[in-house]
């Protein structure tokens, strides 16, 4: 049967992760009619809702040149001949400069990070800090190691590496990924300007072994009576004794004035939980930022999500993009054709968002072949030989963790010509390739700088 | 320009300056996580179908065509379909192909396939965090273990399924929530159809509670002969509490009125279509609740696609099988679905597309039936059906037909929430988006909660009080958002909306129907 386009926007975005998120608000507040569609639930509720913007700046050469000879030949050299990464940054702003030529950051500018926090600031509220300086905060994470990172969700502030409060760290025997008094020892090692100690506490054994945190979460939220106690009283009974547990280099005892656990400390009662511990502990309640699944992920989720709605976003999940057509003698997209669980039907646009992700967002994806861009496919740049795509040190400079889109500084993408692709689509955040944004520590600064401009664009694309 | 609906290999439908790209048709590219078309890229399976059954279920033959499938034959336990087969001669075939099978897929079973699906998994955990039973019952393990590690598990012949897997709503949230596209609802229907077919005492009251939830269509069918009477005698207190004690089924919960008039008597004496069209045939899938208790959606739907102009034809149909895919009785499912999918089909060839206005109806047809079943047909089934609202939006100027139109009679303020299953169609936010604009009509999102009773879940007495757990959130939204009538396309959903509020609860087609029909 025949359709007229009745699925039709300006501006269409592809991808429901931050940078399509905020490239959908930018393009909306400049007056565009925009429509985000995503295939999955975002990956925000994976992420760690810290927004990072750059920690470091890892070199991208080896110390001495790479030995002639076939290309894996010279690319095992010991990790020991790389130079260290430069930081953690005090400032992210004034080191986009050092960064590769083909950074993201590089084609966009530093201001555009800058407008890109703002504007993040702006849909949040006083869920986030960290605006009030253009200084990277410390934030503890569940490993033990310290984030150099733009912003931190409230539920974090308490926490800072930077604040001198004698600390003590909360764990529990039945959450396997967090030891809290391994993690409290790497702090220790770390070299941060307080006491600190870990403890084991009993509460999470009240559940089944494997409970998820969202089960502690919500029984936290409602308050829910553990074994005949209410949870929160529950919780800050069991972490009482241990209020005295911090010795300091003296061997003197200080009672501790802020306590950390893990981030299960609610969900929609969040900031509730967080003030009713804090009151029956006496101390500072703060949350320490967990690997999958991610509490304030979800939360971060939530409220962006919220801000959409509220931008007049209109917004889908579940409808994977599989096609495409192109108009004006192939210089332009005329619409995708999204997957309706079976039926294919096409979404006019007159500009598009690419924010699909990168290889783990699968919005690149890769065989023995090569890597291939799936839903426009965009050119992307990359060594013919695929022993070219990695190096043997697994933490080293990788240069497959660089592969994306390259695009040119108003983001449109670049054919192997590097002419313009297509005049009308624009790319943001892990699809852009030239960011290893892993050890940079840059993942969402790049997602919120790429994303901006890339919704500006495309609004004006519409205008035009 | 010409819109491509899909597999049919219509190569020279580019027209003008438009040219096709993608390859969506391109079965030979390997795309993880961004699948061709829909999220099934597994082979559909054959559930275990032996020979006792059969006869009572109706006479049905077995497939000749699963015995002759080489793996079924020498293995009478479970059965392979190979794929499913195209009525308008589509791409897939009934004939094992050797080179569509990795070298290494060794597992001796014949029954359905998902190692693909289960090492797509990297156990982000992203399915855990979107379970609303994970959420409020801490014995259950939730979607990561039901799906691919329980799946890992079962290849050991010494493991049962795990009985955890009834606690499983199948609200299908995990499916959304997986961003490597692993088939976790598929593994779920497979492993609870797996373990009450194997595991489960047939003689045991919570089977026969269970098949009585789950063939809802067959009570109510005997209900509507005598509509008053059943609704009060449903309802009677002393029943109920027997109910409770004996067969599990809460007494908190009211039982839905039926009609007085089915939504199939209705049609019957209005004297079927008013419309004739044969450019716009729609096939009206309206499931059992539309037509024994709110016939009142069947015929707003009726009233608005005349509307616009289309045909409608109210093929004969059983259930869609949501019910019964929950309780893991996918032999009743199989049965129902050979006479949905055959009636459909015809309808399909008479140039129809299939439209349901039970968001868990469409579900089933796009998703369920061509993951579990393997008719003759069910692939055109699956991709020609669509929500009844969807489809409109797609091909009809809705915002401009509401943009025309003055608005309801009076002004309606709305708590909308969006069913599970529409959330997984992509379609969580089409009412909130239709009627946005729309002069007199105030309608809110309630919210991404789940409504906690999931067909069939929230009508078991052991899981009441999580069922009503899971909804608080939902309720506590509801009462602060400015509607005082609820909005829902499902409904279960409804029911539960209705029972932990008591607001009246309607369906978007009725406001459809209100704005732009009258």
């Amino acid at each position: 049967m025949e359709g007229s386009m009745a699925i039709d926007s300006e501006v269409l975005v592809v991808g429901g992760g931050l940078a399509g998120i905020t490239a959908a608000v930018a393009a909306a507040r400049e007056g565009a009619d925009v429509r985000l569609v995503s295939h999955k639930a975002s990956t925000l509720r994976q992420a760690s809702g810290l927004i990072d913007a750059l920690g470091y700046v890892p070199a991208t050469e080896p110390s001495k040149p790479l030995r002639e000879g076939p290309p894996t030949a010279g690319r095992n050299l010991d990790p020991d001949e790389w130079p260290d990464p430069e930081g953690p940054l005090a400032d992210p702003f004034e080191a986009t400069d050092r960064l590769p030529e083909d950074h993201p950051y590089r084609l966009v500018g530093a201001d555009a990070l800058r407008e890109g926090l703002d504007l993040f600031d702006d849909l949040v509220g006083d869920a986030y800090l960290g605006g009030h300086t253009d200084r990277n905060a410390l934030v503890p994470t569940f490993g033990g190691s310290v984030k150099p990172t733009a912003r931190y969700p409230a539920s974090a502030a308490a926490g800072l590496a930077s604040d001198d409060r004698p600390t003590l760290i909360v764990g529990f025997r039945s959450l396997t990924e967090y030891d809290a008094r391994a993690f409290a020892d790497r702090l220790s090692a770390a070299g941060v300007p307080f006491d600190v100690a870990g403890a084991e506490v009993e509460f999470a054994e009240a559940f089944r072994a494997d409970a998820k945190t969202t089960r502690l979460a919500k029984a936290l939220d409602r308050d829910e009576a553990i074994d005949g106690t209410p949870a929160r009283e529950a919780l800050a009974k069991a972490v009482g004794p241990h209020l005295h547990d911090v010795v300091d280099d003296e061997g003197g005892v200080d009672r501790v004035e802020r306590v950390g656990f893990p981030a299960f400390l609610g969900d929609d009662h969040a900031a509730e939980v967080r003030a009713d511990l804090a009151d029956r502990l006496g101390a500072d309640v703060f949350e320490v930022p967990m690997g999958p699944p991610s509490l304030p992920g979800l939360r971060l989720e939530d409220l962006l999500y919220d801000a959409l709605d509220d931008a007049g976003v209109r917004f889908e999940t579940g409808t994977p993009a599989v096609g495409y057509e192109t108009a004006d003698g192939d210089d332009r997209i005329d619409h995708l054709v999204m997957d309706r669980k079976g039926s294919a039907v096409p979404y006019g646009a007159e500009a598009v968002v690419l924010a699909t992700g990168g290889l783990v967002g699968k919005g690149l994806d890769s065989d023995r072949e090569g890597i291939r861009e799936p839903v426009l496919d965009l050119h992307v740049p990359q060594p013919s030989d695929r022993y070219e795509w990695f190096v043997d040190d697994a933490f080293g400079e990788q240069p497959y963790a660089r592969f994306g889109v390259r695009p040119d500084d108003r983001l449109r993408p670049l054919d192997a010509a590097e002419e313009v692709a297509y005049d009308n689509v624009r790319v943001a955040g892990g699809v852009v390739g030239g960011a290893d944004v892993a050890r940079e520590k840059s993942a969402s600064g790049v997602s919120l700088a790429t994303g901006l401009v890339a919704g500006r664009e495309a609004a004006r694309e519409v205008q035009q | 320009m010409t819109r491509h609906t899909g597999d049919d290999g219509d190569e020279a439908s580019g027209t003008g300056a438009s040219e096709r790209h993608g390859d969506a048709d391109d079965g030979t590219r390997s795309r993880p996580g961004v699948p061709a078309l829909g999220r099934d890229e597994q082979p559909a399976i054959f559930v275990p179908d032996d020979e006792e059954d059969e006869a009572a279920g109706g006479g049905e033959a077995t497939d000749p065509r699963t015995s002759a499938d080489p793996r079924t034959a020498t293995d009478q336990r479970t059965a392979t379909d190979g794929g499913v087969e195209s009525a308008t001669g589509g791409s897939d075939s009934a004939e094992l192909d050797p080179d569509a099978y990795d070298p290494i897929d060794v597992f001796p079973e014949g029954d359905l396939d998902l190692r693909d699906g289960a090492d797509s998994c990297y156990k982000c955990t992203s399915c855990d965090t979107s379970c609303p039973v994970a959420e409020v019952d801490d014995e259950f393990p939730g979607p990561k273990f039901q799906g691919p590690e329980q799946w890992r598990l079962k290849r050991k012949d010494d493991h049962d399924i795990d009985e955890s897997i009834t606690s499983c709503s199948n609200c299908m949230r995990c499916d959304d929530a997986c961003p490597s596209s692993v088939p976790l609802s598929q593994m779920h229907n497979e492993a609870r159809g797996q373990f009450v077919e194997e595991q489960m005492e047939k003689l045991s009251l919570e089977y026969v509670r269970n098949r009585i939830l789950a063939n809802y269509r067959t009570s109510a069918r005997l209900a509507s002969v005598v509509p008053r009477l059943s609704t009060f005698a449903m309802n009677f207190g002393p029943a109920r509490w027997a109910m409770d004690k004996v067969l599990g089924i809460p007494k908190e919960r009211e039982f839905p009125e039926f009609a007085t008039q089915t939504f199939r008597e209705w049609w019957r004496d209005r004297g079927g279509a008013q419309v004739e069209n044969p450019d716009k045939r729609v096939a009206y899938f309206h499931g059992c609740y539309s037509n024994y208790n709110t016939p009142e959606v069947g015929k707003a739907m009726v009233r608005v696609y005349e509307h616009f102009g289309y045909e409608v034809m109210v093929p004969p149909q059983k259930c869609s099988g949501t019910p019964m895919f929950a309780n893991g009785m996918l032999k009743d499912a199989r049965r129902h679905a050979e006479t949905n999918v055959e009636n459909l089909v015809a309808a399909i060839g008479d140039g129809a597309d299939v439209i349901a206005s039970c968001t868990s109806c469409s579900m089933s047809l796009r998703q369920e039936y061509p993951e579990l079943f393997d008719i003759h047909g069910i692939e055109d089934v699956s991709d020609h059906t669509f929500e009844a609202l969807e489809y409109l939006r797609i091909h009809e100027d809705l915002d401009g037909a509401l943009a025309e139109s003055d608005g309801p009679e009076d002004d309606r303020e709305l708590a909308y929430h969006a069913p599970c299953h529409a959330r997984n169609q992509g379609l969580a936010r089409q009412a909130v988006e239709t009627f946005r604009d729309v002069d007199g009509v105030e309608m809110e999102d309630v919210g991404d909660s789940c409504s906690g009773i999931s067909g069939t879940y929230g009508w078991k007495s052991e899981k009441y009080e999580k069922s009503m757990q899971i909804g608080e959130e939902m309720f506590e939204h509801m009462e602060d958002a400015e509607g005082e009538v609820g909005m829902t396309e499902c409904p279960t959903c409804a029911m539960q909306m209705e029972h932990g509020t008591g607001y009246e609860i309607e369906h978007p087609l009725q406001l459809l129907e209100e704005t732009v029909v009258a």
